[in-house]
């Protein structure tokens, strides 16, 4: 479903800055793929997600989702494939805008967008059986501004905006991270759900290991632009974080020092 | 005076319509867009000229009128080009058109002014202050009705979340250029109605246009609400004729002098724009006052180590 090959992206190269974001990363999502990404800070995640979602491109390497080469299609032409939720709640809707514009927005996810009206009395129906999934009332707040809603309330309507219109890859960039810890576990229960119901393949990348743990069928570890860890499956049961935490320091020989890792 | 103030209202109400689709213009730069807009001092003069021109050969007033729209619209897109493929600041893009646009318009003259003295125009057809109602109702529903559709919507939140609309796959360049060149055809309207009121252009015509828009979004924000796109638009074009009347009223008001009129709409501007952040962070200061006097008191009224 996405295949990332042999992907490598320097920063400021041929300077004294030059850093190595991305250096020949091999990952391949087959579908129905719930992956979760972890790593410290300066690791590569967050360069890795922009590479598929095309708000970077990478210096060498191919991008390919389904059968299509999208390497060199820009992030707008990227989208009709790709679903994204950003860490930040306020990044994936449009605060002075109603809960159903901007449902009808996701509503034509990479689709020409003509003339019709943007919300019709039979999106609406769909709108209202869509959020009324999330189970927070939003379905009885079609014409609230999305700037009057909460940090989670608006995290909850990012995620079904990007999962509704089932994208054929789901990109989930820290999404919890900016949540207090109740929200971050409403939103996270409700990811698992989502993902499950509607079989998105899926990439996530968090910084709390308990979170890349208990979600998805396959882990993946990231370090200095590299993946250095691909727990699949069967291996992935049986983890913990302790386990977790001993085999990045046998591999990467060094110890795990970021807090926000460890406390997520 | 005040029988002055009175004579001189229909004047000012319908110079205020007229002006009115040049407010609607910078709306949709200046608020939907998120987008200061300064092409507006050119486009407007664009659409009084082509417009003079065309009627002064002997032209349909009403294709002289549409033909202003599209030269506006084209002015818009240039400017949408710089500044979204040409990644030119903002401000920029704007400032640059509206020099250039400068040389443009004496072109389209071909002298600094053209009269249209005695010329059918299409203010002459109908009573000039109902027909001006009419005009800007249609348009100011068709931008309603247009703001609702999908391609409204993602003009919208090119404006309002750049990053969240480019996610969900439109092009948020062509929104931009697309946004622009509307609001510049608006404007060239307002021009060429306005050049058909006066019965001339002029190239200086346009200069401090943006100000009079914003000042009458501004306003009309002000004054009667924005929380819908209707009752903004609505907003705008009531914010132009109110800011008319005020400058009627200034102008009666001894010792100003029409030479001062910009002058009184830049401080009209930033009076609007000021006003509000003084408030609120008076505001804001005096509830925290008050929220700290209240917990002083509860602090002695509670007697120490019994809690």
């Amino acid at each position: 479903m996405l295949h990332v090959s042999n992907v490598s992206k320097l920063f400021n190269s041929g300077t004294i800055d030059e850093k190595i974001a991305l250096i020949g990363i091999e990952l391949q999502l087959n579908p129905g793929d719930f992956v979760t990404v972890i790593g410290s800070n300066g690791a590569g995640k967050s360069t890795l997600m922009n590479m598929i979602s095309g708000v970077m491109k990478p210096d060498t390497g191919d991008i390919v989702i389904g059968d299509r080469s999208v390497t060199a299609l820009p992030e707008h032409r990227r989208s009709r494939w790709i679903g994204r939720v950003f860490q930040d709640p306020m990044a994936g809707t449009a605060p002075r805008m109603t809960i159903e514009e901007n449902l009808a927005m996701a509503y034509l996810r990479g689709k020409r967008r003509g003339f019709s009206f943007g919300v019709s009395s039979a999106r609406r129906k769909i709108f209202q059986a869509e959020l009324s999934r999330l189970g927070i009332g939003l379905e009885n707040r079609l014409n609230a501004k999305v700037g009057l809603l909460s940090g989670g309330e608006r995290q909850a309507l990012s995620l079904l905006m990007a999962t509704f219109t089932r994208p054929q890859i789901l990109l989930l960039d820290e999404h919890t991270a900016a949540l207090d810890p109740s929200r971050a576990e409403l939103i996270t229960s409700l990811t698992d759900e989502i993902v499950r119901d509607m079989n998105l393949t899926t990439l996530m990348v968090t910084h709390n290991m308990e979170q890349a743990i208990r979600l998805g069928n396959r882990l993946v570890m990231m370090d200095k632009g590299r993946i250095i860890l691909d727990i699949g499956e069967a291996d992935k049961q049986h983890l913990t974080v302790e386990r977790l935490m001993t085999e990045f320091e046998r591999i990467s020989g060094k110890k795990m020092a970021d807090d926000r890792t460890l406390l997520g | 005076m005040f029988e002055n103030f009175v004579g001189s209202l229909p004047g000012a109400v319908y110079l205020g319509l007229l002006y009115a689709l040049m407010a609607l213009g910078v709306y949709i730069t200046f608020r939907i867009l998120d987008f200061p807009d300064l092409t507006v001092d050119g486009s407007f003069t664009t659409g009084a000229a082509t417009a003079a021109v065309m009627i002064s050969h002997g032209a349909s007033p009403w294709l002289a009128s549409l033909t202003a729209i599209l030269a506006g619209m084209l002015a818009g897109a240039c400017t949408g080009l710089l500044h979204t493929k040409g990644k030119i600041n903002g401000l920029l893009s704007g400032i640059l058109m509206m020099i250039a646009l400068y040389s443009i318009n004496l072109r389209i003259l071909g002298m600094p002014n053209v009269s249209i003295m005695g010329e059918n125009t299409v203010l002459s057809v109908f009573p000039p202050i109902p027909f001006m109602i009419v005009v800007v109702l249609l348009f100011k529903f068709a931008l309603d009705a247009f703001m609702k559709t999908d391609l409204g919507l993602s003009l919208r939140a090119t404006g309002d979340n750049k990053r969240m609309i480019r996610s969900f796959g439109a092009n948020t360049d062509n929104t931009t250029i697309l946004g622009i060149s509307l609001s510049n055809g608006l404007v060239a309207l307002s021009g060429a109605l306005i050049a058909q009121q006066s019965s001339f252009a002029d190239a200086t015509s346009g200069i401090g246009m943006i100000v009079i828009g914003l000042a009458s979004v501004i306003i009309g924000e002000a004054l009667f609400g924005a929380k819908t796109v209707f009752r903004a638009t609505l907003a705008v074009v009531l914010g132009s004729i109110v800011y008319r009347i005020v400058i009627s009223l200034a102008l009666q008001i001894k010792g100003f002098e029409t030479s001062d009129l910009k002058l009184i709409t830049a401080v009209i501007v930033i009076i609007a724009l000021v006003f509000p952040t003084v408030r609120s962070a008076l505001k804001q200061r005096g509830a925290a006052k008050k929220r700290s006097a209240e917990l002083l008191k509860s602090l002695e009224t509670t007697p120490g180590g019994e809690r």
